[in-house]
């Protein structure tokens, strides 16, 4: 990931929130300019009403110049209600278009996530990634609907302030220019340090929040070793130095606000005094307007310098909002911007039924799939059927360049096979079926399903006829029922509880509160591991694919409960090729053929009675003679 | 609530108290600036020498430093006050969650307690600090801005008794609807992150079952929905704006045309230009300050529900009585449970336990096994007091457990849990917490007994080897052997296996319970396991059943006797596959 810079992250973000709202930004922007503009022209309006009273005062007859007054102020009151109603349409858009600019985001980037490749999850920590959504679109919020605008409001105010100004008096705006430019400085100074340590406490919490985690889970243990005091001496260090950090975070921030103001009236003060001085010595005035200098002129002036430094303490103010936010805009572009995964297959599967022989393509469900793949060179298309035929051959493979984890991977699984794999952690069991269901592509070697090369297959394709079972079941946050149709979203729920039958999860099931119904929440934290096993087999099983993978799916089920679910396993399994990966060898014994891995090769193959008979590493495991790690 | 919270700030009350009356000295010397420049303005328009205008410039300027003093100091003070609050209420939970029984663990989730640790305590400062400082300032500044305006302007300054109303109402009106809105929408938004976290972490799941669009569709709908509450509540509050804005034309007008009249028709007696401006000055001053205590109220609403839960960890008490002055010395590692029953809450509906009656001499290694739900471990967790028994007696070395000083007892009673953790740090600091001061001689004494030194030595860095947070790089069986390794550390006279030797393979099982019956005979151990090759050779086998002890022994009794412990073993060693090891 390249570096980008401030200016070119702001930059993007606007752009970004701009194509999102292509007419309602425009419109934002000209009702933002026009407020800002009003918001600063009633100094000409006081000026003339002050001349006017300064003229007049002595006669004490409000008949004479009410008229006059009158009249400007009701441009004023025109002014007002003009610049009323674009705030109303300004703040009303605003709500919309930043809640709606952030929906925009959350949505970009889930799409994004779910688009990308396996390897990035494995490679990036969950923290990491759910810290876009929890931490870094919030941030975007106060950029685009405060600071933004904001900063907009500001520099619009200022130059018009400043065109005003020299229209009265070229003399009074140097002395304001002076003072601004000393609270500019200021404000660089402190809003720097400010940022610096906003940033520092940032990540303070976050080593606080990494910290509680950890502890927090082991919670237990800390008790079961009476290891309280010392948990309590490591808080106490993280705790304190978050507390340093936040503190010299907000003690800049709560500053800033009075420096500012301060020199603000310290200004206000020179800006009398240096009227005073001119007028008293009668200066020969510059100006636009080539009005004298007079009291008329420095009251105005007054009120101006004092908008001035009130602007300015306003973007001062969001400086802090600015950092974070461009930091959070930052990271989210950089998910943005992460490469998706590729698909260039073009064999998709279809349903079909047989006529007259041959295979036919048809819309509605058969119970036959076929593989429907088109012929480049004669433009022909042929169908095939899906068997379940998988093939590897000399296939290697590493997760990382030059750290190869496979070796040389040979292997035919028949239609209705059942293929097991032995070996220790790392061997490269998970990996083989990583590749099966294309997570990761092979580097060398070729894998053919049903004979076709498995990069032609379209992923999805690919994907929806193999079925996979982990033994990390993940589960989703709705009823039982809807879980296991999560398989297949057009199942009944007849269909469903068929499923759940088979893979033995009903007899549980129905003694749960609900049911079938019953909500499950928290990746089922309700549920024992071995309950949620059998719910994700079920829901492997509703999705009747040719090919199913089984990844240490029954390792949490205690020995006599697979007892009862091999039955249901066993007649989950026939008719399909099916590759096993399992620690306890009673899961996988009665496999057609058993491939036993070790840094990933194949060291031996063949069935349980074949490699009992060969006295060699399976032999080993199964006599608990060697151990599997 | 405020009184719990209130107990956290400390040390730093008087940083608290010092905000606030910093704050007001500061307030009470701005309000008086404007007063003092409206009659520099007079000055400058009467005419009055240099000298005049510099020395009430330097009394300005003079005034200026102490309110930019009294401003940084209110800062630092604050600064300390609100995060020095905020330190003490995370160190206050975190120290009471060390205190918490595992009844009291079980009632709150990792991630709920992370939160109030991390998010809720930051609401919390931030309402603090807006408290001892924008709550006290707004109302002050009211107050003395108003009473200085009267001073100059006289019944003009009532003009403010009509705005401030219209708009306090405003805002008022604007809370009152929003605030509902946010409460209901900030749980819709924790559904809506902890249904990204599933897709994070079922990424595998999505991608298999080729639901990516699915999911997206899922969340769309959701991310909607949440959008849809949030806009209507900011739209209300894009009203705050608009009803600042109308206020301060109307002052402007006000002051113009009912100013310039006074001015005109009083000669200058009951209203000068210079006065004029100040009013202007104040009434900028009152309305921005009740901006301010407007957002002070959004601010008070979000840490609301903050607080509720971070009291909620302040306020549960332990549910054990940790029994300070008890017994220290525990005699010897024998058991008994005498009618024990036990439920996991008071209003559950089934005991987890019933009637259990049972002796196990001192030195003993005892096996238990049963299926899932059994109330295995439920039991042995009674042994080290992890919970009270409902009714009964537990007694250790014939001596009631809750007799014994419970850090005394727990480090007699050495358990390793069926779910394990390893704490980020090397091999070293992971198996001291169970000796803080074992040499590393006691160290690979324990590991080798563990059958953990063998594999610990083939690493590159042996024992200083790093393990990652939750002990990912190792594997399950090595975890679990580390976790043994450190329970024996311990020295303790009774060592509780809940199926902690489930992902080690049958032959270093075995080693590992030899080395037991060798290096430490005096130690009373139980091993629940789910494998019966693990317990077969134990003195004495016990077999639970729903919450039950449904039949104790040795090997040979119950397979010739028992047909739940012959279903097992049947089921793990079918006829004719056995084989011998």
């Amino acid at each position: 990931m390249h570096n980008q810079s401030h200016s070119s992250v702001a930059w993007r973000l606007i752009k970004t929130v701009f194509s999102f709202y292509p007419v309602a930004m425009p419109i934002m922007v000209v009702c933002i300019v026009f407020n800002a503009i009003i918001g600063s022209i009633p100094s000409i309006f006081m000026q003339n009403v002050i001349a006017i009273i300064e003229q007049n005062w002595e006669h004490g007859s409000w008949s004479s110049v009410s008229g006059e007054i009158m009249s400007l102020v009701s441009i004023l009151i025109a002014l007002y209600v003009l610049a009323l109603i674009s705030s109303i349409i300004f703040n009303q858009m605003m709500a919309v278009v930043s809640q709606g600019a952030l929906r925009k985001f959350r949505i970009k980037m889930f799409d994004k996530m779910e688009k990308l490749p396996i390897s990035y999850f494995d490679r990036n920590p969950h923290g990491d990634i759910m810290s876009y959504y929890t931490n870094d679109v919030d941030t975007l919020r106060q950029i685009i609907s405060q600071s933004f605008p904001q900063l907009l409001i500001s520099s619009l105010t200022v130059i018009t302030i400043f065109g005003i100004m020299l229209y009265f008096s070229f003399w009074m705006t140097a002395v304001v220019a002076v003072g601004i430019v000393v609270m500019l400085y200021v404000t660089r100074k402190i809003a720097g340090g400010s940022a610096k340590f906003f940033l520092r406490q940032q990540n303070a919490l976050a080593k606080e929040e990494g910290f509680v985690e950890e502890m927090m889970n082991g919670q237990k243990v800390i008790k079961v070793f009476t290891h309280e005091k010392q948990s309590k001496q490591a808080f106490d260090e993280i705790n304190e130095q978050l507390f340093s950090d936040s503190r010299q975070a907000n003690k800049y921030a709560n500053t800033l606000a009075p420096i500012i103001m301060n020199i603000g009236n310290v200004l206000y003060v020179v800006v009398a005094i240096f009227g005073g001085i001119f007028i008293v010595s009668d200066v020969q005035n510059i100006s636009f307007s080539g009005l004298a200098l007079s009291v008329s002129v420095v009251i105005p002036f007054l009120n101006m310098t004092r908008q001035f430094s009130g602007n300015i303490n306003q973007v001062s103010q969001q400086v802090n909002a600015v950092v974070m936010g461009l930091a959070g805009a930052r990271r989210v572009f950089e998910l943005l911007d992460q490469e998706e995964e590729k698909d260039e297959g073009y064999v998709t599967l279809v349903n079909a039924k047989e006529v007259d022989g041959k295979l036919v393509p048809c819309k509605e469900r058969t119970g036959i799939w076929a593989w429907q793949h088109p012929h480049k060179s004669d433009g022909s298309v042929t169908y095939k059927k899906v068997e379940g035929d998988v093939r590897l051959i000399d296939v290697d493979f590493a997760y990382v360049p030059g750290k190869t984890i496979l070796h040389d991977i040979s292997l035919y699984a028949e239609p209705g096979q059942k293929v097991a794999f032995v070996g220790s952690t790392g061997a490269g069991k998970t990996t083989i079926t990583n590749l099966l269901n294309r997570f990761y592509d092979i580097q060398k070697g070729k894998i053919r399903y049903d004979g076709i090369n498995i990069n032609k297959i379209k992923k999805a394709d690919l994907r929806r006829s193999i079925g996979i079972v982990l033994q990390d079941t993940n589960l989703f946050t709705d009823t039982v029922l809807e879980n296991i149709r999560y398989g297949k979203l057009d199942a009944t729920d007849e269909e469903c509880m068929i499923a759940a039958r088979l893979a033995g999860a009903d007899d549980f099931i129905s003694r749960l509160p609900d049911g079938y119904n019953t909500m499950l929440t928290g990746d089922g934290a309700n549920l024992s591991q071995g309950q949620r096993q059998l719910i994700s087999i079920a829901r492997a099983a509703v999705a009747d694919p040719p090919v199913m993978i089984l990844d240490e799916a029954t390792s949490s089920i205690d020995t006599r409960t697979e007892e009862t679910v091999q039955r249901g396993m066993d007649a989950l399994m026939l008719g399909r090729t099916v590759f096993v990966i399992a620690h306890r060898l009673s899961t996988i014994k009665n496999a057609d053929v058993i491939m036993v891995m070790e840094h990933g090769r194949i060291i031996e193959r063949g069935s349980h009675e074949e490699l009992l008979k060969e006295k060699g590493t399976y032999y080993q495991l199964y006599t608990g003679a060697f151990e599997l790690e | 609530m405020i009184k719990t919270l209130a107990k956290s700030i400390r040390e730093y009350k008087k940083d608290s108290i010092k905000t606030p009356i910093y704050v007001s000295l500061e307030v009470i010397i701005e309000c008086f600036i404007p007063f003092l420049i409206a009659s520099l303005v007079n000055d400058i328009k009467a005419g009055t020498s240099i000298s005049h205008l510099v020395y009430q410039g330097i009394f300005l300027v003079i005034l200026a430093g102490i309110s930019l003093t009294l401003g940084t100091l209110s800062g630092y003070a604050c600064a300390s006050a609100s995060c020095g609050f905020a330190k003490n209420l995370r160190k206050d939970m975190y120290y009471n969650i060390q205190n918490f029984s595992f009844a009291n663990i079980d009632r709150f989730s990792t991630s709920s307690l992370v939160t109030r640790l991390t998010t809720d305590v930051t609401n919390v400062q931030m309402a603090y600090m807006m408290i001892i400082r924008t709550a006290v300032r707004g109302p002050i500044m009211i107050v003395f801005a108003f009473v200085m305006a009267y001073i100059m302007g006289g019944k003009m300054a009532f003009v403010y008794l009509f705005t401030a109303p219209v708009l306090g109402l405003g805002l008022f009106f604007v809370m009152r609807k929003t605030i509902p809105i946010f409460k209901r929408v900030f749980k819709k938004y924790d559904n809506l992150n902890s249904s990204i976290q599933e897709n994070v972490k079922g990424i595998r799941v999505v991608k298999a079952f080729v639901r990516e669009d699915y999911e997206m569709s899922k969340f769309e709908n959701a991310a909607t929905s949440v959008t849809a509450d949030f806009t209507k509540a900011e739209r209300i509050l894009a009203w705050n704006s608009p009803i600042m804005q109308f206020c301060i034309y109307f002052m402007m007008i006000f002051v113009l045309t009912v100013g310039s009249y006074t001015v005109i028709t009083s000669r200058g007696m009951d209203l000068d230009v210079g006065q004029m401006s100040a009013l202007l000055t104040y009434s900028m001053m009152i309305l921005n300050s009740l901006m301010m205590l407007s957002m002070v109220f959004v601010m008070i609403t979000m840490a609301d529900e903050s607080s509720h839960r971070i009291v909620e960890v302040l306020n549960e008490k332990t549910t054990i009585d940790e029994n300070v002055d008890g017994i220290k010395d525990v005699q010897d590692g024998s058991i008994d449970f005498v009618d024990v029953n036990f439920a996991y809450s008071s209003h559950a509906k089934k005991m987890a336990l019933s009637d259990v009656n049972l002796h196990i001499d001192s030195g003993q290694t005892v096996g238990i096994v049963g299926g899932t739900g059994s109330s295995k471990t439920t039991l042995v967790q009674l042994i080290a007091r992890l919970y009270d028994v409902t009714s009964g007696s537990v007694k250790v070395a014939g001596i009631d457990v809750k007799e014994y000083n419970l850090d005394a007892l727990r480090d007699q009673v050495s358990m390793v849990l069926q779910k394990n953790v390893l704490f980020s740090g090397t091999i070293k600091d992971n198996l001291r917490w169970g000796n803080e001061n074992a040499t590393d001689e006691e160290m690979q004494e324990a590991c080798k007994l563990a059958q953990a030194d063998e594999f610990i030595s083939r690493f590159p860095e042996g024992y200083n080897t790093y393990i990652e947070q939750g002990g990912t790089n190792v594997s399950g069986g090595q975890k679990q052997r580390l976790c043994i390794a450190r329970a024996l550390l311990k020295k303790p006279k009774i060592l509780i296996l809940d199926d902690s030797t489930s992902a080690v393979d049958t032959k270093t099982d075995a080693l590992i319970r030899q080395g037991f019956e060798k290096f430490i005979p005096d130690t009373t151990k139980i091993i629940i396991a789910q494998r019966i090759a693990s317990v077969e050779d134990s003195d004495l086998i016990i077999v639970m059943d729903k919450g039950k002890v449904h039949a104790t022994g040795t090997h040979e009794q119950l397979l010739a006797n028992n047909e739940l412990y012959q279903e097992i073993y049947y089921s793990q060693n079918k006829k004719g596959e056995v084989l011998d090891a």
